[in-house]
């Protein structure tokens, strides 16, 4: 193994490059991105990175870090546009890069509405650029009206962003039920009690028929049922789609993200990571059939480390599972799932739901505990991580949370024993 | 190996406590409640991960 390349050059790309060098892998690496920017942290480009006053650099690594410690070669601003599997070589640009093992990792791109590419004011949330846009327009002085188009997690930090800044929001979901995929339907209405508790509005079940301009600029959307709703600014929170199309004609097997076998390997020398990546995840194949593809911080991180790994020792590949982890900060809470909402028997183990918390639910699978979902309980979480890692069972998820109830019921007479002494 | 926060950084996601729970756990509160000071003697590798996987990079060791 001498040259490994990694396409993407984002979280995943940035840890693949990370992983190897920390191995002592001592062979060439060149690092190709899209973006002219250094890696950078994205989950705060929808939270605070929008919000706050000061903003943090979100840059991982100073460009010297790349060039010095990691001796990584940098090939940024210019994306990949071909790969033949065969011959072992990326087109970047002008250049064609040969490699000996390979990590795509070209995340996902955010999906947008058809013909408003060119309309001012529409916005999506993916990239830095996307973010440093987003904010300039919610903090314009005119900006009194924020519309947001899907309730999805994305859609709901932008809101949540809104209502922190004192716009007036409004969520438009296709839906009935806000993120009924990614968490179950009950738990779906729950968090949308979150938004409404907060004063965003939360429109279900209507579509976006048109989005309105004025001199180039949104004014408001019109609904399926012919309504007009004004606007100020509108974000398209809904959903993304994995950047593959680079890929046409490599040889590869592309079906929403590129297809992998259980080691993150898409063809020989050919490894998979972050939002791009499908491949089946054998800690849930015995409840959820098929493969999986994530667009989570922590797969990301995970599976970049792991791809660059294999790539430049696949003899020594072994099979990546995970439980998959994300979190969303909304308001002023935070909302943590772990594991996959597979089935929809949920329990709801500490709190309430009705009104959107805070709450912790889990969620079973035949006799297994598969994922937890908890609102504002920052403690819960990762303690049923561990069991659905473990692949416990049921009963022994309902033993933690009983052993958690008694716990929280001991702090909390401690803690009113001591405000009466 | 001395574990260090850097508590501007940590934001009680947990991801460490799900790796080395012995070690680190998230409070009520989200607060970061840190076991040990060293990292205890067979848990380097646990620890190590728990620091890899921190997604606000609020994690280090010192003296590897």
């Amino acid at each position: 193994m001498t040259h490994l390349v990694v396409v993407g050059a984002s979280l995943a790309g940035l840890r693949a490059v990370e992983a190897v060098r920390r191995d002592g892998f001592d062979g060439d690496v060149t690092l190709v991105g899209a973006e002219e920017h250094l890696p950078y942290d994205r989950p705060p480009l929808s939270k605070e990175y929008l919000s706050a006053d000061e903003i943090a650099d979100p840059r991982y690594r100073e460009e010297e870090t790349f060039a010095g410690d990691l001796d990584v070669e940098l090939v940024l601003g210019t994306p990949a546009t071909a790969l033949d599997s065969a011959a072992r070589t990326v087109a970047v640009g002008e250049r064609t890069l040969s490699y000996d093992g390979l990590v795509i990792a070209t995340g996902a791109h955010a999906r947008v509405l058809p013909g408003t590419e060119d309309i001012a004011g529409v916005h999506t949330v993916r990239t830095l650029d996307d973010a440093i846009a987003l904010r300039a327009a919610l903090r314009a002085e005119h900006a009194r009206r924020l519309t947001v188009v899907g309730a999805g997690f994305i859609g709901s930090e932008v809101a949540a962003v809104g209502r922190k800044l004192g716009l007036e929001v409004t969520i438009l979901e296709a839906l009935e039920t806000p993120l009924a995929r990614a968490v179950g339907e009950r738990m779906g209405r729950a968090l949308t009690h979150l938004h409404r508790r907060h004063g965003t509005e939360v429109r279900t079940g209507v579509a976006v028929e048109e989005v309105l301009a004025e001199n180039g600029h949104v004014r408001g959307v019109r609904l399926g049922d012919g309504t007009e709703m004004a606007t100020d600014v509108l974000v398209v929170g809904i959903g993304a789609r994995p950047a593959t199309e680079w890929l046409e004609g490599s040889g590869l097997t592309i079906d929403d993200g590129v297809v992998a076998d259980e080691t993150l390997a898409a063809a020989p020398g050919v490894y998979v990571a972050g939002d791009v990546a499908r491949w089946p995840n054998a800690l849930f194949t015995d409840v959820a059939e098929g493969t999986m593809r994530l667009e989570h911080w922590t797969s990301a991180a995970d599976q970049g480390g792991r791809a660059a790994r294999h790539a430049v020792d696949p003899a020594a590949a072994t099979p990546y599972e995970t439980v998959p982890y994300f979190w969303s900060d909304w308001y002023d809470g935070r909302v943590q799932f772990v594991g996959i909402a597979a089935g929809e028997d949920i329990e709801v183990v500490a709190g309430d739901d009705a009104q959107g918390g805070p709450f912790t639910a889990i969620y079973r699978a035949g006799d297994r505990i598969v994922g937890a979902l908890a609102v504002d309980m920052p403690a819960e979480v990762m303690k049923y991580r561990r069991l659905i890692g473990g692949r416990k069972t049921w009963d022994d998820a309902l033993e933690l949370a009983e052993q958690r109830r008694r716990q929280r019921e001991e702090k909390a007479r401690q803690r009113a024993e001591g405000a009466c002494t | 190996m001395k574990i260090n926060v850097d508590w501007d950084r940590c934001t009680g996601m947990g991801m460490c406590e799900s790796l080395a729970p012995d070690v680190f756990e998230v409070d009520d509160d989200g607060s970061l409640i840190v076991h040990a000071e060293e990292v205890p003697e067979g848990m380097e590798s646990d620890v190590r991960e728990a620091v890899a996987a921190c997604p606000t990079e609020a994690l280090s060791l010192e003296g590897e």
